[in-house]
């Protein structure tokens, strides 16, 4: 596959890794005392585990796993949300095929399709879209989730739909943008990080510069990141360089992909259907103001909240954690997945407790599925 | 987060829409091309993309993949250089 | 020349609650879709067997059951006549049985179109015919809309393994090659673009195939084999898991070495699957002591059903994990069983 095999080519990748061990000798940093690097995305974490590059990489750097996935840091009432609407006489509810075995406080949506909820598992907004013009007699919930890179998508759908005046579509709009989590972590007095992998997909649409208060006003590194084993590799080099060097800035290796200033008709499409909400909750890490977007006004007859008066259209919330769940001392760093007691005891892919190890890129399903040797020896 | 994987756009299927083909090592699916689409459609056609949940979301810059790939080569050189420098030296201090 | 065409007694084009209900709508849809095609041998509601090849002394009955749904029940490169047919042959000849007679029950949903029955059986028998075993006895049951999703098949099978031969995966010792006899995860990947939901057209075919033939020519060329296994749901890795726990050893895969087409990559990179669980219905795997392993692929590879044969790794003495695989830059990451069904993924 073009523009793939070339960045997973193993002979290339031996060389930055020397570069790296190169690196990382010369900035001194030693397993005791490592370099301590961000991958924000859970593609990242996903790619790192899938390809053993943590078990390549010198021990001179700790990855630390961050919250970048949209399925790991959504609350369990928001899934609470889902199964109510999907659960709705007439209703067609979409989702992404990652969100369906996330547990809400009852039951996932998997549970709630066995419960005999009509649940579809789509690819694309636009399948939902699809049902709706095919169905004209049923509600088609469509439920939206992820990042920046995700959100054009929905965007572009709600127009689609406004555009045809198909009253029966809406979005259950839980998408969130990645800077405000990360300027949280930074603020975090207990946060010890020396440098980020950014998240290459996301600034396909955003760009480079939403980042630059990461180096402007915190002084840490960013590169932005594609998600082939030389990307990551290429890009933990540029940011060991730039600890070395005693230099902090935003720098882009995923250039192939990534237009400096982003996308301009994602950017347009999403803020003439989205603005920001006045604070999001996320999984882990509490509310967080302006992180969550919500459908306008002018398409008001598209958001499921409104349609049917649920989640923060239904006022103020209460949530509440699984007892002894360690999703959210993970998420920030402040504990990895295997020293958290829950890990392999009560909580494993079969009977997840948190949401790290629900999804395929929370860090401690990865750690679980690709790194299970080396936790199971560490738990040991 | 956020799958998107490179894709070649092989036919304009429904304008209006901005709907095209595209192929996937032989795979094809149908995604939209509202975030890549310039002046001229068309000329999408033959257009390397990635695509993300149904959406062609960025031409993919084959300058660009060109010169990270020549970056990660001139890295290997300079590592050989190096080598080749502390074996050397190795060989030196050895005499 | 006088030719007669055979009128048919089925009255209009699809199966009614009538064609389940005991009466002569019944017996017509019998005798005219699947026993004037199955042919089976006698009148009687049993089977009356007999076989040389179980008289020999020391031989063993194999006897094996299996329940097919799939949604299409027809899709590119088969439909759910073969893969009854196919997989309870598999079932049987993976353990070194040579197949001899299968039974065959159909649960038919009120307004299944007849002429679908009438092509699904023409397959399965094709492929019984082709696979060397006979369809003998068999059942159909008519359920109302719904009761069912268009037709389930059950498929026993019986067959004959020759005295002396031992094929099981607790004979895997580490050394032994794990050898497959073609790509990985057409089968999975087909079913998945021919339900249509996620809009993704292939050129890829279902890799469905009856291994028979295959399995007597392997150990033939290889009398060493040790263990075989069919690669069906839950792919390669389900099937490593467990030979290896049962074997008590740890298999060692490598991520380069397994065959496996760029169409069905391709797939997996759109929707986020991982190939080595994508199910499969014409492979399997095969534990050989090394010295025998180039024999083995020889055998393979001079069949059509093992034209794509390759080594994919080897058993070792067991670790604390089953399976693994090492990659490409020489790292290595668990395969492990799957919690549920594998689930597309945008993230």
């Amino acid at each position: 596959m073009r523009y793939v095999e070339e960045f997973r080519d193993p002979k290339a990748a031996k060389r930055v890794l020397a570069a790296i061990a190169r690196v990382t000798g010369e900035i001194g940093a030693t397993a005791e005392n490592p370099v301590r690097i961000m991958e924000i995305c859970g593609g990242h974490t996903h790619a790192i585990f899938r390809y053993g590059l943590d078990k390549l990489t010198p021990g001179g750097i700790e990855f630390i796993h961050g919250p970048g996935c949209p399925v790991c840091v959504l609350p369990m009432a928001r899934v609470d949300e889902c199964v109510e609407i999907a659960e709705r006489p007439g209703v067609i509810f979409c989702t992404f095929g990652d969100a369906m075995r996330v547990p809400g406080t009852k039951k996932s949506l998997l549970q709630a399709k066995a419960d005999g909820a009509d649940i579809r598992m789509v690819y694309s907004p636009l399948d939902a879209v699809e049902l709706a013009r095919r169905n004209p007699g049923r509600e088609v919930v469509f439920f939206g989730l992820g990042f920046e890179t995700t959100t054009p998508s929905t965007a572009l759908s709600i127009q689609q739909a406004a555009r045809e005046e198909l009253s029966n579509f809406s979005v259950f709009c839980n998408h969130i943008t990645v800077p405000p989590p990360i300027r949280a972590l930074l603020d975090d007095p207990h946060m010890v990080l020396d440098g980020f992998v950014g998240p290459g997909h996301v600034s396909m649409v955003i760009g480079t510069h939403p980042y630059d208060f990461i180096a402007e006003d915190y002084g840490k590194p960013l590169v932005v990141a594609g998600f082939e084993p030389l990307d990551l590799l290429q890009s933990v080099l540029m940011v060991l360089e730039q600890i070395r060097d005693g230099r902090a800035s935003v720098e882009n290796q995923y250039a192939r992909v990534v237009p400096e200033h982003g996308n301009p008709v994602s950017l347009a499409a999403i803020a003439d259907v989205y603005e920001a909400r006045p604070s999001f909750e996320w999984r882990g890490l509490g509310e967080i103001d302006a992180s969550g977007l919500r459908i306008r006004d002018a398409y008001k007859a598209f958001d499921a909240e409104e349609k049917f008066g649920i989640g923060y259209a239904a006022g103020p919330r209460v949530t509440e954690e699984p007892e002894g769940c360690g999703c959210g001392a993970v998420m920030t760093g402040r504990m990895k997945p295997t020293e958290c007691p829950q890990f392999g005891r009560g909580c494993t892919p079969d009977t997840p407790l948190g949401a790290l190890m629900v999804s395929s890129e929370g860090a401690c399903a990865a750690y679980w599925t690709y790194g299970g040797a080396r936790a199971v020896e560490e738990m040991a | 987060m956020c799958l998107g994987i490179p894709g070649r756009i092989v036919e304009i299927t429904d304008a209006a829409r901005l709907m095209a083909m595209a192929d996937v090592s032989g795979v094809r699916r149908e995604v939209n091309v509202a975030c890549v689409a310039g002046a001229a459609l068309d000329d999408l056609v033959g257009a390397w993309v990635l695509i993300h949940v149904g959406f062609a979301m960025a031409v993919i810059d084959e300058d660009e993949a060109a010169e990270t790939l020549e970056a990660l080569r001139g890295l290997g050189e300079a590592q050989e250089a190096l080598e080749q420098i502390a074996e050397g030296a190795k060989a030196l201090a050895e005499q | 020349m006088n030719m007669t065409t055979r009128v048919s007694r089925l009255r209009g084009d699809r199966v009614t609650l009538a064609h389940g209900g005991g009466g002569r709508a019944m017996r017509d849809l019998i005798e005219e879709v699947f026993t004037d095609v199955f042919r089976p041998p006698g009148r009687e509601d049993q089977a009356r067997l007999t076989s040389e090849a179980l008289q020999e002394a020391g031989a063993q009955l194999a006897f094996t059951t299996d329940g097919y749904v799939v949604t299409p029940v027809e899709f590119p490169g088969g439909d759910i006549g073969k893969l009854a047919v196919c997989g309870t042959v598999n079932d049987l000849a993976v353990g070194g049985a040579r197949p001899l007679w299968l039974s065959a029950s159909f649960i038919i949903e009120e307004g299944c179109e007849i002429a679908l029955l009438r092509r699904i059986a023409a397959t399965m028998a094709a492929e019984a015919e082709a696979a060397g075993v006979r369809i003998v006895t068999g059942d159909t049951k008519v359920v109302e809309k719904g009761g069912c999703d268009t037709l389930f098949v059950t498929t026993s099978g019986v067959g004959a393994i020759p005295p002396g031969r031992d094929i099981a995966a607790v004979n895997i010792r580490p050394g032994d090659v794990a050898i497959v006899n073609g790509v990985l995860g057409d089968h999975g990947a087909t079913i998945l673009a021919a339900r249509g939901d996620l809009a993704l057209s292939t050129p890829i075919e279902s890799d469905c195939a009856a291994l028979g033939h295959l399995m007597e020519d392997v150990i033939a060329a290889a009398p060493g084999m040790r263990a075989a296994r069919d690669l069906t749901r839950g792919g390669l890795a389900s099937a490593l898991n467990e030979m290896a726990a049962e074997a008590g050893v740890t298999v060692e895969l490598s991520d380069e070495a397994l065959p496996i087409r760029p169409e069905v990559r391709g797939m997996c990179e759109i929707l986020g699957l991982d190939p080595l669980y994508l199910a499969n219905e014409g492979r399997a795997v095969l534990f050989v002591p090394e010295a025998q392993a180039e024999a083995a692929l020889a055998a393979m590879r001079a069949r059509p059903e093992g034209e794509g044969a390759a080594v994919v790794g080897r058993a070792v003495t067991a670790g604390r994990i089953p399976v693994v695989t090492k990659t490409a830059f020489g790292g290595t990451r668990i395969v492990d069983m799957l919690v549920g069904e594998q689930l597309p993924r945008i993230c």
